[in-house]
């Protein structure tokens, strides 16, 4: 199994001559998982994308490295899986050709057949795969999400509001899938459901004084 | 793959992703014909605004080549920046960015918009053809270069200022306004070039354009995909 | 600071002075005399201004051009905000030189407007300024308007070259130093004076590049000043 390590350092973001969060510091390796908490519009979900490569830091640095190798973070991305509330897939394809499609330009080697079909079955949209997404719900939404995250078995998962627009049966998916990352893998959770957080390693608070603490549990 | 060097498996990878990409948008048009329908109405209507202004006047070939590349210009106008804004308007802009390098996406885009510049001009020249008596192409070698060329030429600037309004307010009226100072080095040349084959002149006579197109071309190609990613990353 | 303000009013005022004072007569002797011009002859004196003035236009969009590229690297917003000073003092002197220009233009060869190279590559710097600023309008994020139009100015400056060098090679002019000029030089200015009608003109140009600087700095500070105040506001 790979030994994956990212380390975020000193890490600020400015937007519109306003500090949303700064001095953001800490040490992921596998196995690990943290959630980030926070009040509504206090970061979260912009410290995410950050993580995940899709926004750049205003100040700071973040560095990825797998079995001691550093990378940056183009090559990193195709070891993340990202599922956000601001992800869209594409309305017009169906469930299976969205897959297909983003495979074929992330070209990671194991994507095949039948692991799109296995991941379709795990989050029970098996028998939705040949319809047009702009007729799925949010919750069916949510769910495809998760095939596009997990796709290409990434050893880093990165959830923004893992069980948003979710019922209870997709969010015992999700429960999951969690639980099978936090075996080996990272785990990186935005969230402000205690439940969830408190099942990770470390939570880190973004807000006025963000601060990194260890909390019991696991 | 066994026993080939990791450099040429990332050089495969990299034109696969960036033909995934042109596929994606090719298949995405097909589904939703949004662009094709526009534009073509759009080209014909443009067309027959121009018929009836001229009718029967004696036109010189300068006014007809410019007139053909007013069009040209306008439709790609209309159409060169969906594939930019499709993608912010669905929100599948993140959705890209977490598959591919902001170079996979760019190529990707500007091969496509090549293709659409390039049918959009041979359905100009083929409207022309038929609805002006007096645009006869004497000389094919000159034209053909000068539509290639101008073509793909007009698809490197229109690209990379499609990339920039897709983030902007006003996106549609942005455009023209952005793209226009940037394309007139090669609306100059292409229309110069075009009159001289409506002309009939010597080939040898437009390669002084042909060097202006080649290195414009190569000039826009460069410097977008440098610059394309602190546009496409935030 | 201090020095550039007094070294500029020097030179601006000793250019004015001598750029209108100093007779012009067919035969100079002393180093108080220009030669006529044929064709010019006192309207020649416009030189010393109008070229300046079309120089600091220029200087303008280069300084902000290289400063939009510091920011790109450093992503320091005070770098975009020396880029966005210059610009707006840039599209002033354009202005300027455009309105001075037509004059000279209505004097010496009847009318406002030609369409000459140059007078068109004055036209497109101004279309240029005006995309810059509708383009930055239109973005919301400090962040965002920044990075995208230090690309759209690093897009403009590299369609320059084909202002600069090909257009007056192409289409003949007007203006001194153009295509059918034989007794002109460089497309940029026509060096063809006398030492002392040179010795006044390039002081034209380092008071109004001085000029240029003290002006910009006042901007410069003004904007930090805004900047901090909103900062702390927040």
């Amino acid at each position: 199994m790979n030994s994956i390590s990212i380390t975020v350092n000193g890490v600020a973001k400015d937007f519109n001559r306003r500090t949303i969060f700064k001095d953001i510091s800490f040490s992921l390796s596998s196995p690990g998982s943290m959630a980030i908490t926070g009040k509504n519009g206090a970061g979260k979900s912009t410290l995410s994308k950050i993580l995940a490569g899709l926004v750049s830091a205003t100040r700071g640095s973040i560095a990825y490295s797998i079995d001691g190798r550093p990378m940056g973070i183009e090559e990193f991305k195709h070891h993340i899986g990202f599922v956000s509330p601001y992800l869209n897939l594409y309305d017009e394809f169906t469930a299976i050709e969205n897959l297909k499609i983003l495979s074929r330009i992330r070209t990671v080697s194991h994507t095949n057949d039948e692991r799109i079909r296995d991941m379709l079955l795990l989050v029970g949209l098996w028998n939705r795969r040949d319809d047009i997404v702009g007729t799925f719900s949010s919750g069916m939404k949510q769910r495809l999400k998760y095939t596009f995250a997990l796709l290409h078995t990434p050893p880093v998962l990165i959830l923004d509001e893992p069980t948003s627009n979710l019922d209870d049966e997709g969010m015992e998916i999700v429960k999951h899938i969690m639980q099978e990352q936090l075996k080996s893998n990272i785990l990186v959770i935005a969230t402000n459901n205690r439940e969830e957080a408190h099942g990770c390693t470390q939570q880190l608070h973004v807000g006025p004084l963000p601060h990194v603490g260890i909390s019991s549990g696991g | 793959m066994w026993g080939s060097p990791p450099g040429v498996k990332r050089t495969v990878n990299f034109i696969t992703s960036i033909l995934a990409v042109v596929s994606k948008d090719v298949r995405s048009e097909l589904r939703t014909r949004y662009a094709m329908n526009a534009l073509l109405m759009f080209v014909v209507t443009s067309v027959a605004t121009i018929l009836f202004a001229l009718r029967d006047d004696d036109v010189s070939t300068e006014v007809l080549s410019g007139m053909f590349w007013v069009v040209i210009f306008f439709t790609a106008m209309s159409g060169l920046s969906r594939i930019f804004i499709s993608e912010e308007e669905r929100g599948t802009t993140m959705t890209l960015q977490l598959v591919a390098s902001p170079s996979v996406v760019y190529l990707g885009k500007l091969i496509f918009n090549a293709g659409l510049t390039l049918a959009l001009s041979s359905a100009v020249t083929l409207l022309y053809l038929i609805a002006f008596p007096a645009f006869i192409i004497k000389s094919m070698e000159i034209f053909t270069i000068t539509i290639f060329l101008g073509s793909l030429g007009f698809a490197a600037a229109a690209t990379i200022i499609a990339a920039i309004i897709a983030k902007a307010s006003t996106k549609g009226t942005l455009y023209p306004v952005l793209s226009f100072p940037i394309l007139i080095p090669l609306l100059m040349t292409v229309m110069k070039s075009t009159a001289r084959a409506l002309d009939g002149e010597l080939f040898t006579a437009a390669l002084g354009e042909f060097q202006v197109l080649v290195s414009y071309l190569m000039i826009m190609v460069a410097g977008s995909y440098l610059l394309f990613d602190y546009v496409w990353k935030e | 600071m201090k020095i550039i303000k007094y070294l500029s009013i020097a030179c601006i005022t000793c250019v004015i002075v001598a750029g209108i004072a100093i007779p012009m007569v067919p035969q100079p002797h002393s180093w108080l005399e220009f030669p006529v011009i044929p064709g010019l002859e006192d309207k020649a004196r416009n030189i010393f201004f109008h070229v300046p003035v079309a120089w600091a236009s220029v200087l303008g969009f280069l300084v902000a051009l290289y400063y939009g590229f510091r920011y790109l690297r450093s992503k320091d917003l005070d770098d975009d905000l020396k880029s966005v000073s210059s610009a707006g003092l840039g599209t002033m002197f354009c202005v300027l030189a455009t309105v001075t220009g037509s004059l000279w233009a209505k004097f010496n060869w009847g009318s406002f407007w030609n369409w000459d190279p140059r007078e068109t590559s004055i036209f497109i710097l101004l279309l240029i300024y005006g995309a810059y600023f509708a383009l930055r309008s239109a973005l919301g994020s400090d962040e965002v308007r920044a990075r995208l139009s230090a690309v759209y100015s690093i897009l403009a400056g590299l369609t320059a070259p084909f202002f600069i060098f090909i257009m007056p090679r192409i289409v003949g002019g007007l203006h001194p130093g153009a295509k059918g000029d034989t007794a002109g030089s460089t497309p940029v200015a026509q060096l063809h004076m006398s030492p002392n009608m040179r010795f006044i003109f390039f002081m034209g140009i380092i008071g109004f590049s001085l000029l240029f600087v003290w002006l910009l700095n006042m901007r410069i500070r003004v904007a930090r000043i805004e900047y901090h105040l909103s900062k702390n506001e927040n």
